[in-house]
């Protein structure tokens, strides 16, 4: 089963100064799967996708990527753009991030930024241009409409993001990432915000990414109807340690998750007490 | 429904009353702050006497009319805005007006163009319409050039004047000591400039807005110190003369057997030169204007307008930030490189007395002016500022005054510059444009 693990990360540890964010964290990720971390506030959850996707380098710890291929990346060593071009690791944002002042179109041309430019031959080609680039454009604007059909965006295409209704530029990053042609996909909390109707469409377009085009996904969330309904595989966070990795059913069972977001009872706090001898 | 319920009329009413007594109050305060702040500039004049001493005497009338015509004008400007409404509702101008003003902003572009080109055959008795011609259309491609770095990548540069010296300096020294002509000096001064930018550009990668402005400022110093130090190179303060003018692809314009008007069977005339220069920095200008319009739409284009807009999204979609700031800069500075090297051709003189920060700033400013990005915007303003600076110039003293109050009066009513919007480089059905409120200015 090693074999078919996507992510692996392992002995993962983050510390600010004397503050321990994430603590000798092990869990793998599968892949073609939906992998959920969840965890209350300040749980260590967005730390562990900030070292995966390489915006922060961990303390300690290895965080292995292995592509369909076999091919093998160490991520803790590479650096940030490296990790999108090179070991295909794309991410969405908690607070969106897109770049408000282009189309939606423009936005996700942006995304295929490296292929693009390998076509347009470091811009030269591009610039007396080249038949082999126009046809290069012409494909990744096809493979844009493709992914704003999927998202219900094609008709807003030509609008600029910042315009677009918050729902719309929350599907519109996942969309982006997307056009990275991406191993993994890392999602931070995409349905914050989101209303009832929109939290399904979005869980309809996960499964459909996962589906088709066989993508593996790991997300943050706080919604737990979209976590349970879409999560192959549950791991929880709580105070950077880990406290339950298991299929949601159980997860929903355990009483360690339960304990760390909802408390315990009193009577039970009296029994660790007693246990514990004080 | 005729007539308006009693309350609301006395609302409405009451709220005249305030706005009256606000306007009154708001005229006041002007008025004192005038008081204050002309007492001593204008209520007493003072001047050195016959034998050295101190002489003064006090002029409270013009204190008085000064103060008064603050109070006036604060009440009317007042009551202006109360009739125009906030800024937001758009009460003025009726749609008619509008569309018709659309049509004539997408002719402005080509009309322009057109004029531009018959200039040398319209004005070509008149020396000083074409030296005007020629210094706006530098100011042009040196917009141009730095609307790469500011305009699509956002990064605030206040030493654009430094690749303009290197431009300069590298033609006039390798044409002074080498003896290469213009058409192989030019893109050398290009690629020197461009060099120039790299080495700029990788100290101040990781620095973003007043911080990169101010270390780009001191490189803009730096050149220019370095060029006025370096005598046994570059003259020092005494410059770098007798730099050879441009040749027609190896034939000289000049007064000669072989120059251009005695093989041409015409009459010498110093006139020819000037058009040619004047054709010459065209050309350079619209390269200038055709690479970046083409660069906008490729690869590299798009990821210097998505790192104005966000980079932190840019690293996480694989986007090489630290290769995309420096080709802006090495693309900003090529052209400023070129431009540099016109600029020593057409004077045959340069000094480091043209390099100072006045010129970057004035650059920068056209740049602001324009509206960041756009490049009709960029050629607008340089025609404003270059050209309106020497229209104003019947009015003597007052010539900075003026000037100073007209851009005042721009950043007050157009905040993002003459064209505020941007045009979207690709497009499914409709290429719309796109609000200034939603483009980021880089910081």
């Amino acid at each position: 089963m090693a074999d078919n693990h996507i992510l692996a990360v392992d002995n993962l540890s983050m510390r600010f100064g004397g503050i321990v964010a994430v603590n000798e964290l092990s869990f793998a990720a599968q892949r073609g799967k939906i992998t959920a971390l969840i965890g209350p506030n300040g749980a260590g959850k967005t730390t562990v996708f900030n070292c995966i996707t390489g915006f922060y380098k961990p303390t300690s710890g290895t965080i292995r990527l292995t592509h369909d291929d076999g091919k093998s990346f160490q991520l803790q060593r590479l650096n940030d753009f490296r990790i999108s071009k090179i070991a295909k690791v794309a991410r969405t944002f908690q607070n969106i991030r897109l770049f408000p002042g282009m189309t939606a179109l423009e936005n996700l041309m942006v995304a295929q930024h490296n292929a693009l430019m390998r076509a347009s031959g470091l811009t030269f080609l591009g610039l007396i241009g080249a038949p082999s680039w126009r046809k290069a454009e012409n494909s990744a604007i096809e493979l844009s409409r493709f992914w704003l059909k999927q998202i219900g965006l094609l008709e807003r295409a030509d609008d600029a993001a910042g315009n677009l209704p918050y729902g719309d530029q929350r599907r519109l990053e996942i969309a982006r990432a997307m056009c990275t042609e991406p191993a993994l996909l890392c999602l931070d909390e995409p349905a914050a915000g989101l209303n009832a109707r929109e939290s399904a469409s979005l869980s309809e377009l996960l499964l459909s990414i996962r589906a088709d085009r066989g993508t593996s996904i790991l997300l943050i969330e706080h919604d737990m109807s979209v976590v349970m309904e879409i999560s192959d595989h549950i791991v929880v966070l709580d105070y950077g340690v880990k406290i339950a990795d298991a299929a949601p059913q159980a997860i929903r069972d355990d009483p360690k998750v339960i304990a760390a977001y909802l408390g315990v009872e009193d009577d039970e706090v009296d029994a660790v007490e007693q246990e514990l001898g004080l | 429904m005729t007539t308006p319920a009693p309350a609301a009329t006395a609302a409405v009413a009451a709220k005249r009353g305030l706005g009256a007594a606000f306007i009154f109050k708001k005229a006041l305060i002007s008025a004192l702050v005038a008081l204050v702040l002309f007492s001593l500039m204008i209520g007493v004049r003072t001047e050195a006497g016959p034998e050295g001493q101190l002489i003064y005497w006090t002029r409270f009338g013009d204190l008085g009319a000064m103060v008064a015509t603050v109070f006036f004008g604060s009440i009317a400007i007042e009551l202006l805005r109360q009739w125009w409404g906030p800024i937001e509702t758009v009460r003025v101008i009726p749609p008619r007006v509008t569309s018709s003003l659309a049509l004539a902003r997408r002719a402005i572009a080509p009309i322009l163009l057109i004029f531009t080109f018959l200039v040398p055959v319209i004005f070509y008795d008149q020396r000083y319409i074409l030296d005007l011609g020629i210094l706006v259309l530098t100011y042009v491609m040196l917009g141009w050039g730095l609307n790469v770095v500011v305009g699509l990548a956002g990064l605030l540069d206040l030493g654009y004047v430094a690749f303009y010296a290197v431009g300069a300096y590298s033609y006039a020294l390798l044409a002074t000591n080498f003896d290469l002509s213009f058409w192989v000096c030019l893109p050398l001064a290009g690629i020197l400039a461009a060099f120039w930018g790299v080495l700029l550009g990788f100290p101040v990668l990781r620095l973003r807005g007043d911080y990169l402005a101010i270390v780009t400022l001191a490189f803009g110093e730096i050149i220019r110190l370095v060029i006025i130090n370096w005598q046994s190179l570059t003259g020092g303060p005494n410059g770098i003369s007798g730099i050879p003018r441009p040749s027609l692809f190896g034939i000289p314009l000049s007064n000669t057997d072989d120059g251009l008007a005695a093989l041409l069977g015409i009459e010498y005339s110093p006139t020819h030169r000037i058009v040619f220069l004047f054709y010459l920095i065209l050309a350079l200008a619209l390269l200038t204007n055709w690479v970046t319009i083409r660069l906008r739409r490729l690869p590299i284009g798009r990821a210097w307008e998505a790192l104005r807009e966000d980079e932190v999204a840019c690293r996480a979609l694989g986007i090489n930030t630290t290769t995309t700031k420096l080709t802006a800069f090495a693309t900003g500075a090529m052209f400023g490189g070129f431009a540099g090297a016109f600029f020593a051709t057409r004077q045959g003189f340069i000094s480091p007395e043209s390099f100072t920060f006045q010129e970057s700033a004035l650059v920068l400013a056209i740049v602001v002016l324009g509206g960041m990005g756009s490049q009709l915007g960029v050629a607008l303003a340089a025609l404003a500022m270059i050209g309106g600076f020497e229209l104003f110039r019947g009015l003597d003293q007052y010539r900075m005054l003026v000037f100073g109050v007209a851009m005042v009066l721009l950043m007050i009513w157009r905040p993002r510059g003459l064209i505020g919007h941007r045009a979207p480089t690709v497009f499914l059905e409709h290429s719309q444009t796109i609000s200034s409120d939603l483009v980021k200015e880089g910081r």
